[in-house]
């Protein structure tokens, strides 16, 4: 099992560097399906298969097709690097200093969940996650779910030439 | 406009009926009849065992005959070659030795007799333009070949085996109405 | 798990990719004999009796053929492409319950490889890696024919998939399980699911002739408007997987079917015989290949029915046809079992 954790890991630290560094936009968005896929093993070394499956089907199988759909669209096999300003390279680092400090917040606050929800052997599959999310987060599951609708519903104004 | 047949249809731009937009009975409906051809004959010759018939006019290969007593009976004229519109046929005549009787019918004989199969266009026009009954096309399929050269065709192939039992059998197309018109034929000119 | 279960386990994948193998192969034959057959026809008749060989002739021929890798192609890619679409496709059967249990020597084995509680979504998740090998191959030929094929081909499984999977939504409702295996437990006797799902089977059925990119829906490779679509520049047995792959994939999805709507190895007079338990999985398990053939002929059927579809009409079907219906489907049973389940 740890030998499992650490090649997957490995797998997934050599993709993430791949995709930060290949030039080919291909390559970026393969790198990333093997990372995603290989995260979806540590998914099911957690016993957590349903999110496995779900990462695979909704990240991998749909999400980043469409990623490489447009990428081969946009013909970007001749690498144009665009030069960016001063003032985006400093926001871009801000933007992602505060997103860092939410992803150690949202962290820390895992070692609470752990206590409330001991690990059992129906943890991470459907039943479970299902009861969770119906009674315990169903508002922010819904919630969720009317920012896709938005969601949708904006990019089919922006879609659309003349409204 | 008048129509040609019975069978033209007006096209129409008409809106689809709630049937016919579900496309469901449509889909049925050719699926029944491709099955109902999975079971039905099967059309397909398997030609090496099985052999389509011919007519009894069908025009291939020729043969050129011998008399009854095995003699050539062509005599080199060349009215098969003039009469020929792919300009397939040459030959060459030669004189009848003493001593030959038994093998060319008159003194005249083609020493070179030369058909282009793959010029020919099975017309059957140096059928009907030979006097003497000398070439028939058959119903024997001419072969198909690698190369170009075999393609043409000399006296060894086209004429028929001396063996009385060998010989290519031209009934169906020696009939006496087509000897009667061959006959008419001849004397047109007299007219 | 001990050693005599994993003994077992590992016969038994080997057995079911043969039986895959074999079967993907003989559909290759099936194909030819049935689109023959309706358009009155004999087909392949010269390979063995009945040109049971031709399969083998065709394989034959595969690898001897010279392979061709374009110049102007991504060459890692290009090799990638193929192996995925054949990989996916392989992969699915491991979840697939071919029967029931055998007892031997005293020990149960139960003839499915894994039971997943999650089966269906790992099938949809093969399916939706699946199309990664058609993208990546498409691409990297760098053919305009190609890449059209390849845009093609995903945006067609992605509608398709979404479709796809709300009726299979419909059909957890009234099953209450995403394992496999507990599916098809559930339509012992004549409880077939088809008879509670006739509209989600017929969207299932519709998606899968998309998703496997079978005729009328098989515009990645449609030959007259884009030569041969995403495997265009393929040659020799790379080809050879691509089109194998489809193949393998129109089985698994017959099998698919077969276990999520037509009672998978269940069959209703089974059990009346009084056979001993072996015999009965045995039979149980001819009777679910019975069931997948008859699947495949359906595919094939259909195939040599319909005429292609246009590429709008396509997309029409799928977002404006199928997902409204879905979604219809899933209230509707929801609704149906909310009642019922209160009284």
């Amino acid at each position: 099992m740890i030998f499992l954790f650490y090649f997957l890991s490995a797998i997934m630290i050599i993709c993430a560097l791949a995709v930060v560094f290949s030039k080919n936009p291909i390559n970026n968005v393969i790198y990333l399906i093997v990372c995603f896929l290989a995260m979806a093993g540590h998914y099911i070394l957690l016993n957590a298969q349903f999110l496995a499956v779900v990462h695979v089907i909704v990240y991998t199988g749909a999400i980043m097709v469409l990623f490489l759909f447009v990428i081969m669209l946009l013909n970007l096999n001749k690498a144009i690097i665009l030069r960016k300003s001063t003032v985006t390279r400093v926001s871009a680092v801000i933007t992602g200093g505060i997103f860092f400090l939410v992803l150690l917040a949202a962290t820390r606050q895992t070692f609470e969940i752990h206590a409330r929800y001991p690990f059992t052997s129906e943890f991470g599959l459907v039943t479970g996650i299902g009861t969770v999310l119906f009674n315990e987060f169903l508002l922010p599951f819904e919630m969720s779910s009317i920012l896709f609708i938005s969601a949708m519903v904006g990019a089919l104004m922006l879609g659309k030439k003349d409204v | 406009m008048q129509n040609l047949t019975n069978r033209s249809v007006m096209v129409s731009d008409k809106k689809m009926t709630f049937m016919e937009r579900i496309y469901i009975p449509a889909i049925l409906k050719g699926m029944s009849i491709t099955i109902s051809h999975f079971f039905s004959k099967k059309t397909t010759i398997s030609y090496p065992e099985q052999k389509r018939e011919f007519s009894k006019v069908y025009r291939g290969q020729h043969v050129l005959k011998r008399d009854d007593q095995g003699r050539e009976r062509c005599t080199a004229c060349g009215l098969c070659a003039v009469a020929c519109p792919a300009e397939a046929i040459t030959m060459k005549a030669a004189e009848r030795k003493p001593g030959e009787e038994h093998l060319y019918r008159e003194e005249k004989y083609a020493a070179i007799y030369e058909i282009n199969m793959l010029r020919c266009i099975y017309c059957g026009d140096c059928e009907d333009a030979c006097p003497k009954e000398a070439i028939f096309l058959t119903d024997r399929i001419v072969a198909s070949q690698y190369k170009r050269a075999p393609f043409v065709y000399g006296k060894d192939i086209l004429v028929e085996p001396l063996d009385p039992n060998l010989r290519i059998d031209i009934s169906a197309r020696q009939t006496e109405a087509v000897h009667e018109f061959k006959l008419v034929k001849r004397f047109a000119h007299n007219k | 798990m001990d050693l005599t279960t994993l003994i077992f386990k590992t016969i038994f994948l080997f057995i079911i990719l043969l039986v895959t193998l074999i079967v993907a192969m003989y559909s290759t034959y099936g194909e030819r004999k049935v689109a023959a057959f309706m358009q009155d026809r004999r087909g392949p008749n010269r390979a063995g009796p009945f040109g049971l060989l031709q399969p083998l002739a065709d394989g034959l021929k595969m690898f001897m053929k010279e392979e061709i890798i374009p110049l102007t192609a991504n060459r890692k890619l290009f090799i990638i492409g193929p192996s995925i679409a054949m990989t996916t496709a392989l992969l699915t059967g491991v979840v697939i319950p071919w029967g029931g249990s055998l007892t031997i020597g005293g020990k149960e084995f139960s003839l499915q490889i894994a039971d997943l509680n999650i089966g269906i979504l790992y099938v949809f998740a093969m399916v939706s890696i699946g199309v990664y090998g058609i993208m990546i191959g498409g691409w990297a030929s760098n053919n305009k024919y190609a890449l059209l094929g390849a845009i093609r081909a995903a945006s067609q499984m992605i509608s398709y998939e979404l479709a796809m999977g709300m009726s299979i939504i419909a059909l957890v409702l009234t099953t209450g399980s995403l394992s496999l295996h507990e599916i098809v437990s559930q339509q012992h006797g004549m409880h077939w699911n088809i008879f509670y799902q006739p509209l989600g089977f017929f969207i299932f059925i519709t998606c899968a002739f998309a998703e496997t990119n079978r005729a009328p829906f098989d515009l990645p490779e449609c030959e007259t408007e884009l030569i041969g679509g995403y495997h265009t520049e393929y040659s020799s047995m790379k080809l050879g997987f691509y089109l194998f792959a489809e193949y393998i994939n129109m089985f698994i999805s017959s099998a698919v079917i077969a276990t999520l709507y037509f009672g998978g190895y269940n069959m209703p007079f089974l059990d009346d015989l009084g056979l001993a338990q072996n015999t009965v999985t045995l039979l149980g398990t001819g009777f679910f290949f019975m069931k997948i053939f008859a699947m495949i002929f359906l595919f094939m059927w259909i195939r040599w029915t319909l005429p292609r579809f246009r590429y709008d009409q396509l997309m029409n079907l799928g977002w404006k046809g199928l997902i409204p219906m879905a979604i219809f489907n899933i209230m509707a049973t929801g609704i149906y079992y909310f009642f019922t389940e209160l009284t």
